[in-house]
């Protein structure tokens, strides 16, 4: 496949206790972008993980290239959307994509991803699990349950155009993420969902493709009550708020 | 009731933007309410044929359990076709036993 004039691809990867899986997605990310001719980099930002995630980090610094991965530490565990911010501010890419370090994301459907943006000239891409061939790896009755009337409720109060709101492997513009991140208030799930409101809100296109989703952490941790409760309240303060 | 369910029809159909969808959803109900008590409480002169007034009466508690109804069978019909990826799980494998190969020969320290 040729590679697009002039496009490159900056990849943030938030990292927090990702020794393990960190060097196997850059490994898949280097493969993919490789395959698929498209220019990238890779944009890592550990929040000061104890692990050591940061070391293995600089040894795949030295084996890629420091044009390829770049390595933007941050000292405490700060949140994901004030990492978003950080890691744009090094992005040289026009576009990114966000995606989860822990290998629940395959970035294999990157290309699919570039190639839907091309089709439908579209400001977002998001990956969705719940529509064609999308769907989870892992998950047990009740967490399926919860995750589909999570999103039901979500789709009837928000009617956001999307089927997936929380999912959180997506491809922006960069200037639209740019502009999301300086609308979007919430946290955790909700963060993500607000992404999206704000996005058509602000007449920005969406286009999506299925992904799959390899749960492979969901034994050790399951989802709580406490996450359900704050994912209410944030649901219903973009009800009334968007 | 009439008038005020037209003031609540023109903010419901102006711009969409500038309504959150709490508004949009108190503006529906409230049209759908004062339309409903319009025809429920409509004087003598005015009222519709016995069979419709029937009807007319518990219809708001039908079309909230027809909407209970649809709920369950939704959520129902999307949890049952759920895909599970199988495919995916055993192709991740092979991929990670591909990359700690590649990468230990690359000088990796895992």
């Amino acid at each position: 496949m040729a590679a697009a004039s002039g496009d490159k691809y900056s990849v943030l990867l938030p990292t927090y206790n990702e020794r393990e899986n960190l060097p196997l997605v850059v490994w898949l990310l280097a493969r993919t972008f490789r395959e698929s001719g498209y220019d990238f980099e890779i944009i890592i930002i550990d929040d000061g993980s104890p692990d050591g995630t940061q070391e293995i980090a600089e040894q795949l610094e030295k084996i890629y290239g420091s044009d390829k991965i770049l390595l933007r530490p941050r000292a405490r565990k700060l949140g994901l959307g004030t990492a978003y911010i950080h890691g744009m501010k090094h992005a040289s890419g026009n576009f990114i994509v966000i995606m989860d370090a822990d290998l629940s994301h395959h970035p294999k459907f990157i290309p699919e991803f570039i190639r839907k943006q091309k089709e439908g000239d579209f400001d977002i891409v998001s990956g969705t699990r719940y529509k064609g061939n999308g769907g989870v790896y892992g998950w047990d009755l009740k967490r399926k349950l919860i995750s589909r009337g999570a999103n039901f409720i979500t789709q009837v109060l928000l009617r956001p155009g999307a089927s997936d709101l929380t999912g959180s492997f997506r491809l922006y513009r960069k200037e639209v993420l740019q502009k999301l991140m300086e609308k979007c208030v919430s946290k955790g799930y909700v963060f993500q969902m607000e992404m999206i409101v704000r996005a058509r809100q602000l007449g920005y296109t969406i286009g999506e493709v299925p992904i799959s989703f390899v749960d492979r952490v969901y034994g050790e941790s399951k989802l709580g009550g406490n996450e359900i409760v704050s994912f209410l309240k944030g649901l219903l303060t973009l009800f009334a708020t968007t | 009731l009439v008038r005020v369910g037209l003031v609540f029809l023109l903010r419901l159909l102006s711009p969409q933007a500038a309504m959150t969808k709490l508004t949009q959803w108190l503006c529906g109900l409230a049209l759908l309410g004062s339309a409903w008590a319009a025809l429920t409480l409509a004087p003598p002169g005015l009222r519709l044929p016995a069979p419709f007034r029937q009807a007319l009466l518990p219809l708001p508690v039908y079309l909230l359990v027809a909407f209970g109804c649809y709920s369950l069978a939704t959520v129902g019909y999307r949890l049952a076709t759920f895909n599970d990826c199988e495919e995916a799980a055993a192709e991740l494998q092979e991929h990670i036993r591909a990359a700690r190969a590649d990468l230990s020969r690359r000088g990796l320290r895992f």
